[in-house]
C-alpha cells in the first residue's frame, strides 16, 4: 500500500489545528506554517503525479479494511492532476493573502488549510459517502472564508451561499440513499460492478439517484438552472478567497467526470450515459447565461464571476460528449480556466484596494496607483479568459471545437462557443477600457490612505499565475500528451475497478 | 409501517421546501431543519425497514438489519447539526449588520453597496 496517497489530506489536517491551537496569536508564525504547508502540498502533488504517470491506478485502504467494506482513497492520473492544480492555486493565493489581507479577520490560515484538505480529499476519495464528507469539509471551511472580513453585503451573500449548499447537501444525501438502497454499496469501484446488474424494476430508483447526483454536482459546478448562487458569492467574497473558489466549481466538474465515466459510463447497462442527455443542453445554456452576464455586469468582480459560469459551460460541454478526445480537451480547458479565473479575481482585489469608495464598479473615475501594471495584467488575463490567441484559452477552445466535430450537436456547440466568445471579448474589452483606459483620461487621481494593502507580494502572486498560463500555452504539447493519457485511463474502468477491489 | 414512514418523509420534505421558499432567515432555517429530518429518515429507510432484527452478528438472529445506513445517518445528523448552528450564527450576524432578514440577494442589491474591505 502506498502511504504517500493520504499525505495531501493529512498535511493540512495537521497544520490547521496547529495554527489554531499553537500560533493563533502570532500572525507571522501562522503565515510561515501556512506557506510551508502549501509548498509541501505542491511537492506532494508533484511526487504523486510522478507515481501516477505510469498509468497504474493505486489505492489506499483507510484502516486497512478489506474492500469493498472500507473507505478507499484512489490515485490515478486525473486525481494527481487535480491535486497539483489545487496546490499551485493554494500557494499563489496564500502568497497574496499574507500581504496583509489575512489580518482582516481571525483564523484565515486555519480555514484555508481545512479548505485545501477538503478539496484534496474530494479529489482522492473512491467512496461516494466519503465524497459527501469531504464536500462538507470544504464547504464548512468555505463558509468561514467567504465572510472573512465581514460587512453587511458579504454576510448576506454568505447566508445565501450557505443555504444553497445545505439544500445541495440534503439532495446529495437523498441521492446517496437511493443508490445505496438499490445497489447496497457506496464504494465507487464496487458501484461500477453492481450498477449494470440492477434489474428493470429498480432502474427508476437508480436513475433518479444518478440524476439527483448530477443536480448536486451541478450546484457545485454552477450549471444552469442552479448557477444563481455563484455571481453573488464570488463577486462579494474577498479577492483571495474568490481566487481559491475558482477550484471549487472544478470539484463539481471533477465529480461529474468521475461518476459518469466510472459508475454510469458505457458499461452501466440500462443506466449507461444517463448524464449526457441532460448535461449537454444544460452546459450550453450555462455558457450563454454566463457570457451574457459578462456583458451585463456592473462591476469587475461580477464580470469575472459570470466569466467563470461561462467557462464552466464550455468545460461541461466538452465533458458531456464523453469521448476521450473531448475529455482531454475539457481537462486542458479546466486547467486553463481555473488559473485564468483566479488571476482575474486577484486583479479585482488589486483594483478594489486602490479605488477607495468605488471598489471595482465599472464607472469612469480618476486613475489610481499602479494602474498601468494592473491594466497589463488584466489585459493578459482577460485575453486568456475569453480565449483569444496566443494564450491557453484559445488552444483550449480550439481543442474542444475539434473534439466536438463528430458529435450530433456539433452545429450548436460550434456556434454557441464562437458567438459567446465574441460576447465575452466585448464584455471584457468594455470593462477594461472603462476601468483603465477612459479613467486614465480623467483629471486627478484616487488616493488611498497610506500605501494600498496589496503590495509587491500580491503582484508576485498575479505574476506567478500569469506565468502558469504562459507555461500552459508553451508546453501545451507535453500537457495535452499527459491529458490524453488521463482521459484514456478514465475510460479504462476495468483497470480502476481491478486496482481497488483486487 | 411503510406507508407511515414514506408519507412522513413526504410531509417533512414538502413542509421543508415550503418554508425554504419563504426566503426569510427564520423560516429558511426551520425549513432546512425539516429537510434534514426528512433526509435522515429517508436514508434510514434505505436499509429496508425491519423490526426486532439485530444489526450485529449473533447466534440466534434470524436476519440482520443493515447497519450501514444507521452509521450514515449518524454522520449526516452530526454534519447537519453543525451546519444548522453555522447558518443560525451567520443569519443572525447578517441580520444585525444589514437590518434585513431576506435570504435572496437581489431584493435590496440596489439600495446597498458592497463594502470593499
Amino acid at each position: 500500500m502506498n502511504h504517500w496517497i493520504i499525505l495531501p489530506i493529512l498535511v493540512p489536517a495537521v497544520v490547521a489545528p496547529m495554527i489554531v491551537l499553537a500560533v493563533r496569536h502570532d500572525i507571522v508564525l501562522a503565515r510561515v506554517f501556512s506557506v510551508a504547508s502549501a509548498v509541501i502540498m505542491l511537492l506532494l502533488g508533484g511526487i504523486l503525479m510522478g507515481m501516477a504517470a505510469d498509468g497504474q491506478t493505486q489505492m489506499y485502504a483507510l484502516g486497512n479494511w478489506p474492500m469493498p467494506f472500507g473507505i478507499v482513497l484512489v490515485l490515478d492520473q486525473l486525481s494527481a492532476l487535480m491535486l497539483v492544480l489545487t496546490a499551485v492555486l493554494g500557494l499563489v493565493v496564500v502568497l497574496y493573502a499574507i500581504d496583509g489581507w489575512d489580518r482582516h479577520g481571525r483564523h484565515f490560515h486555519a480555514l484555508f488549510q481545512l479548505q485545501l484538505m477538503g478539496i484534496n480529499g474530494a479529489f482522492l476519495t473512491g467512496d461516494l459517502f466519503n465524497l459527501f464528507v469531504f464536500f462538507e469539509i470544504l464547504l464548512i471551511a468555505s463558509y468561514g472564508l467567504m465572510v472573512h472580513g465581514g460587512g453587511p453585503a458579504r454576510m448576506r451573500a454568505g447566508v445565501q451561499y450557505v443555504v444553497v449548499n445545505l439544500v445541495g447537501s440534503s439532495v446529495f444525501l437523498v441521492a446517496i440513499g437511493l443508490i445505496y438502497g438499490v445497489t447496497g454499496t457506496l464504494n465507487m469501484a464496487d458501484l461500477a460492478l453492481r450498477v449494470p446488474e440492477v434489474g428493470a424494476s429498480e432502474q427508476a430508483l437508480l436513475q433518479t439517484g444518478a440524476l439527483l447526483l448530477l443536480l448536486v454536482f451541478g450546484v457545485k459546478a454552477a450549471l444552469v438552472p442552479v448557477q444563481f448562487w455563484l455571481p453573488g458569492t464570488y463577486a462579494l467574497a474577498p479577492a483571495p478567497v474568490a481566487a481559491l473558489f475558482a477550484i471549487m466549481t472544478k470539484v463539481g466538474a471533477y465529480s461529474i467526470i468521475r461518476m459518469y465515466t466510472l459508475v454510469f459510463g458505457d458499461g452501466a447497462g440500462e443506466a449507461a450515459g444517463i448524464a449526457a442527455d441532460w448535461l449537454l443542453p444544460a452546459a450550453l445554456v450555462t455558457l450563454v447565461v454566463g457570457m451574457v452576464g459578462v456583458l451585463a455586469s456592473r462591476s469587475l468582480g461580477q464580470m469575472v464571476s459570470f466569466g467563470v459560469i461561462g467557462s464552466m459551460g464550455t468545460l461541461l460541454t466538452a465533458v458531456s460528449l464523453f469521448t476521450p478526445e473531448a475529455l482531454s480537451a475539457g481537462l486542458y480547458y479546466l486547467l486553463h480556466s481555473t488559473l485564468a479565473a483566479a488571476t482575474l479575481f486577484l486583479i479585482v482585489g488589486l483594483v478594489v484596494d486602490r479605488r477607495p469608495g468605488l471598489g471595482d464598479d465599472l464607472v469612469v473615475a480618476p486613475t489610481f496607483a499602479q494602474a498601468g501594471l494592473i491594466a497589463g495584467g488584466f489585459f493578459l488575463a482577460a485575453i486568456a479568459m475569453v480565449g483569444m490567441p496566443p494564450l491557453a484559452g484559445f488552444l483550449g477552445k480550439l481543442l474542444i471545437l475539434d473534439a466536438a466535430r463528430d458529435s450530433d450537436a456539433v452545429i450548436w456547440i460550434w456556434s454557441l462557443i464562437l458567438v459567446t466568445s465574441l460576447l465575452a471579448i466585448i464584455g471584457f474589452g468594455r470593462g477594461g477600457s472603462t476601468l483603465f483606459w477612459k479613467s486614465a483620461a480623467v483629471e486627478g487621481r484616487l488616493e488611498t490612505d497610506g500605501a494600498p494593502e496589496s503590495g509587491a507580494l500580491s503582484f508576485v502572486a498575479v505574476g506567478l499565475l500569469l506565468a502558469s498560463l504562459v507555461f500552459l500555452t508553451v508546453f501545451a504539447g507535453p500537457v495535452t500528451g499527459y491529458l490524453d493519457a488521463t482521459a484514456a485511463q478514465l475510460f479504462e474502468t476495468r483497470a480502476y475497478i481491478g486496482a481497488v477491489l483486487d | 409501517m411503510e406507508f407511515i414512514v414514506a408519507s412522513s418523509v413526504g410531509v417533512l420534505t414538502a413542509a421543508g421546501v415550503y418554508l425554504l421558499l419563504r426566503a426569510r432567515t427564520y423560516p429558511v432555517i426551520l425549513g432546512l431543519t425539516l429537510l434534514t429530518y426528512a433526509v435522515n429518515f429517508f436514508l434510514f429507510a434505505m436499509g429496508r425497514l425491519s423490526v426486532n432484527l439485530p444489526p450485529v452478528i449473533s447466534d440466534e438472529a434470524l436476519g440482520y438489519a443493515d447497519p450501514l445506513p444507521q452509521a450514515l445517518v449518524l454522520t449526516a445528523i452530526v454534519i447537519s447539526f453543525g451546519m444548522t448552528a453555522v447558518v443560525v450564527a451567520m443569519a443572525l450576524r447578517a441580520y444585525l449588520e444589514s437590518d434585513s432578514d431576506h435570504v435572496d440577494l437581489s431584493r435590496s442589491e440596489g439600495s446597498e453597496k458592497a463594502d470593499h474591505s
